[in-house]
């Protein structure tokens, strides 16, 4: 059944998201600036880049396919779709019955697979490179990653994100180990996946070491205004799996109207302490060699596998 | 066997072609190299071409002169005997039509189509200001064949702001197998400039071949021009001078520490050794007048004095930087992460180091001891007695280790040096209208750096400043191979060669 709020929460969730994703990659560069001993490029920096590069024309290689064009529009959707049925403000998202935690995973592998076949759509040395380390990654994050929302399914039975972070949110404080390591696993997959240091660097200007940015070299104008707008809503969403799973307190249950005037700010300020501690990850580490990423994303996997033991050992 | 005079013991020697190949091989039994290759076209003086060499033998140069034919001038390859000598040979025979009989690799080196091949724009009797129709010349690779070889492109336009290079790598999977390197893309044709310049002017040119050196390659040009005019400059001036290199070297240093941290994804080591580099610039700039030094190193002596406030802000900033530096030096020694990328990264073993001629930092940190700081120990180093500091492991770690010790030792060498200054000018006159040969040899920050200098009335009729890139570039291309591709940017940079320099 959709009830009036649950609309109104899903419309409300989805533009937040939209609007907020720019301001998280905007803080984020902000802190890891502000460690740096750097005045920063402020905080509306990610929506002047979007804004600039919508006004410009797009320059396309004349060998490229529909693929190539199609792509940014895919990856848009494709992260779209994941904010819409991650739980940010409330759980009561009609929405999100279209797509579980295991369709989630799934979404974003098909946002990477549009991404790797753009990038080799053009024959450019460079795409196919970091196309081909971006299938590395993702092989090895994607695992790691539905331990860890398996995990949460089994303590919530259930493996709907809405469902999962209301029955965690109303849950009696009470301290599940299983999660302590399903979060440090989450922390590393999440580093991977939105192309951090240590896996790979979002600042950097050296081609050879790319693995995302070298995908989208050859992208211009709108084009690649949509692939840094879906940058940052990948960010922002897996923010929200991580704080909706691991810290759902404040999170508006059920159709309650009153709830989103605490959980707004409560999710800001769970983003700006995420943000700050991704920048402080960021400053303090160096990047790893490439092939150490395998033993990282291993070691991932291993905390999350250890996480359902734990689960089906001590808390069943 | 005529020796030069000036500040570095030199001589010029006169050899027949036929004798060049076994000379070569003589000076390479008793452990000398080669230093420096370089021709002149003297036709219109009724002679033919003339092929230049300098040797490092024992602590000295040898400049050895070979008188060629002005028809079909050619001489016996020397790149079998001293490897590094391929690329200036190469270059040689872009620019004068002077070729080497023998040589493996017939390919152009400097000439990227700007001119054709058979016009040689060094040669006296084409103009300074020729121009040819650009054409676009095809520039064979050297394959690598195999299952899942593929080559990746790279440059010469790169997403930083760096200098112009095209690297070709041959890879399987991550892999480098093959890095063949192609240079010359900022080929400005000094040596044709200088040609046209009087002693005092070609200074100015000499310090800007490679902007970071500035103060190396001007000092190196004072010296030849001084050997020439039969001149010493003030002690005082030398003192100055070697002041000025050391804050040339420890200003590099922390540049290329800050940016290795950066290569290795550690930002916050950019942003520290960045502000210790500014403020190092910046007393440069309160002191003498110039942030890099330009200029100040002049022949006859030094440009400017530095005066009591100068030097006491250079002892301050020794002590700032001594503490600074041993807090960030146990940082990156304490990183983990860090020092997984710098160790065993890029390793020149130090057999290979000495095979291919490899010197200056590049050079020290695989255990090749060539430091003219410390031999010939030009003046003033000849009494400040420099410690070398060497490493043989040859990796990322040992090159950024050789930076810290250096920057350490060029602290020590800055307070010895105001200590033990002496007062006076710092600049005497040349006299007027000098003619003849020198040579000039110091070790700038990346190497040695030599300048062979010929007068007649006052005017250049031929310099050549030859950077240690020349040497040194070859090397990364076999440090790369074994690596994986995306260290290869941290490896460049822990040699941070000049393209400028070995472009000229």
């Amino acid at each position: 059944m959709i009830s009036w709020s649950g609309v109104v929460a899903q419309v409300t969730e989805l533009a937040l998201a939209v609007l907020l994703a720019p301001l998280l990659t905007g803080w984020v560069n902000q802190c890891r600036a502000w460690l740096q001993n750097k005045s920063g490029p402020g905080l509306l920096r990610p929506y002047r880049t979007i804004r600039k590069l919508f006004a410009k024309d797009a320059v396309i290689a004349t060998n490229a396919s529909a693929v190539f064009r199609t792509a940014p529009y895919v990856v848009f959707a494709c992260m779209l779709v994941a904010a819409a049925i991650v739980p940010t403000l409330a759980t009561d998202l009609p929405f999100s019955i279209a797509a579980d935690a295991i369709a989630l995973v799934g979404i974003f592998a098909l946002a990477r697979v549009f991404i790797s076949l753009a990038a080799m759509d053009v024959g450019t040395a460079f795409g196919s490179l970091g196309a081909r380390r971006e299938m590395m990654i993702g092989f090895l994050a994607e695992p790691a990653l539905l331990m860890v929302l398996f995990t949460a399914s089994l303590i919530s039975q259930s493996t709907s994100l809405a469902t999962t972070v209301e029955r965690l949110a109303r849950m009696e404080f009470a301290i599940f180990p299983s999660l302590a390591f399903a979060g440090v696993a989450f922390t590393m997959v999440s580093l991977a996946e939105n192309a951090r240091i240590p896996v790979d660097n979002p600042a950097t200007h050296l081609e050879l070491t790319m693995i995302h940015e070298a995908m989208v070299l050859e992208y211009s104008a709108r084009h690649l205004a949509l692939i840094e707008w879906a940058a940052s809503l990948k960010l922002f969403v897996y923010s929200c799996i991580g704080i909706s799973i691991f810290f759902p307190f404040g999170i508006s249950q059920g159709g309650d109207p009153l709830g989103f005037a605490y959980a707004l700010p409560a999710l800001v300020f769970k983003l700006a302490v995420g943000g700050a501690l991704l920048a402080v990850i960021e400053t303090v580490s160096a990047k790893m060699r490439i092939f150490r990423a395998p033993e990282f994303l291993g070691t991932a996997f291993m905390l999350a596998v250890l996480a359902l033991l734990i689960h089906a050992l001590l808390e069943t | 066997m005529t020796a030069l005079p000036g500040a570095v013991p030199a001589w010029h020697a006169l050899a027949e072609s036929g004798r060049l190949p076994d000379l070569a091989r003589t000076i390479a039994d008793r452990g000398g190299r080669l230093a420096a290759l370089w021709g002149a076209d003297g036709r219109e003086r009724g002679a033919g071409f003339a092929l230049h060499a300098a040797f490092v033998v024992e602590a000295s140069l040898a400049w050895i002169e070979v008188a060629l034919p002005a028809e079909r001038p050619r001489y016996a390859d020397l790149s079998s005997t001293f490897p590094c000598a391929d690329r200036m040979q190469r270059a040689l025979r872009d620019l004068l039509g002077i070729e080497a009989e023998g040589a493996h690799d017939p390919r152009p080196w400097l000439r990227h189509g700007a001119w054709p091949a058979d016009a040689h724009p060094l040669r006296r009797d084409v103009p300074a200001d020729a121009t040819w129709p650009n054409q676009v010349e095809p520039y064979a690779f050297v394959p690598v064949e195999g299952d899942g070889v593929h080559e990746i492109p790279v440059g010469p336009v790169h997403a930083g702001i760096i200098e112009p290079g095209h690297f070709r790598f041959s890879i399987v999977g991550e892999k480098v197998l093959r890095l063949e390197q192609r240079l010359g893309y900022v080929h400005k044709g000094i040596d044709k400039r200088f040609e046209s310049m009087d002693v005092a002017a070609g200074a100015r040119l000499a310090g800007r071949v490679s902007g970071d050196s500035t103060v190396a390659s001007s000092w190196a040009y004072a010296m030849a021009a001084e050997s020439i005019a039969g001149v010493t400059p003030p002690t005082r001036a030398l003192w100055l001078r070697a002041l000025a290199l050391e804050r040339e070297r420890i200003a590099n240093h922390l540049g290329d520490l800050g940016y290795l941290g950066n290569d290795g994804g550690l930002a916050f080591g950019l942003a520290q050794f960045m502000r210790l580099k500014e403020d190092v610039l910046r007393v440069n700039a309160q002191a003498f007048g110039h942030r890099y030094l330009m200029d100040l190193v002049v022949p006859g002596g030094a440009a400017r004095d530095c005066d009591r406030a100068g030097i006491d802000a250079f002892l301050g900033q020794c002590t700032a930087l001594e503490r600074e530096l041993r807090v960030l030096r146990s940082i990156y020694d304490d990183h983990a992460g860090l020092q997984d990328r710098f160790l065993t990264c890029g390793i020149l073993s130090p057999d290979l180091a000495a095979k291919l001629g490899v010197i200056g930092l590049a050079g020290r940190a695989s255990g090749q001891p060539w430091d003219a700081r410390v031999a010939p120990a030009f003046e003033p180093y000849d009494r400040l007695a420099v410690a070398m500091k060497l490493a043989r492991a040859g990796d990322v770690a040992a090159r950024v280790t050789t930076r810290f010790e250096e920057i350490d030792e060029s602290i020590r060498l800055i307070r010895a040096i105001v200590e033990q200054m002496p007062g006076g000018p710092v600049r005497t006159s040349l006299p007027a209208a000098p003619g003849g040969r020198g040579l000039g040899w110091v070790e700038g920050w990346r190497g040695e750096i030599i300048v062979a200098l010929e007068c007649s009335g006052g005017r250049i009729r031929r310099c050549h400043v030859h950077d240690p890139s020349w040497q040194n570039w070859p090397a990364l291309e076999h440090a790369v191979i074994g690596n994986i591709v995306p260290d290869f940017p941290l490896i460049n940079k822990s040699f941070n060669l000049s393209y400028s320099g070995a472009d000229i």
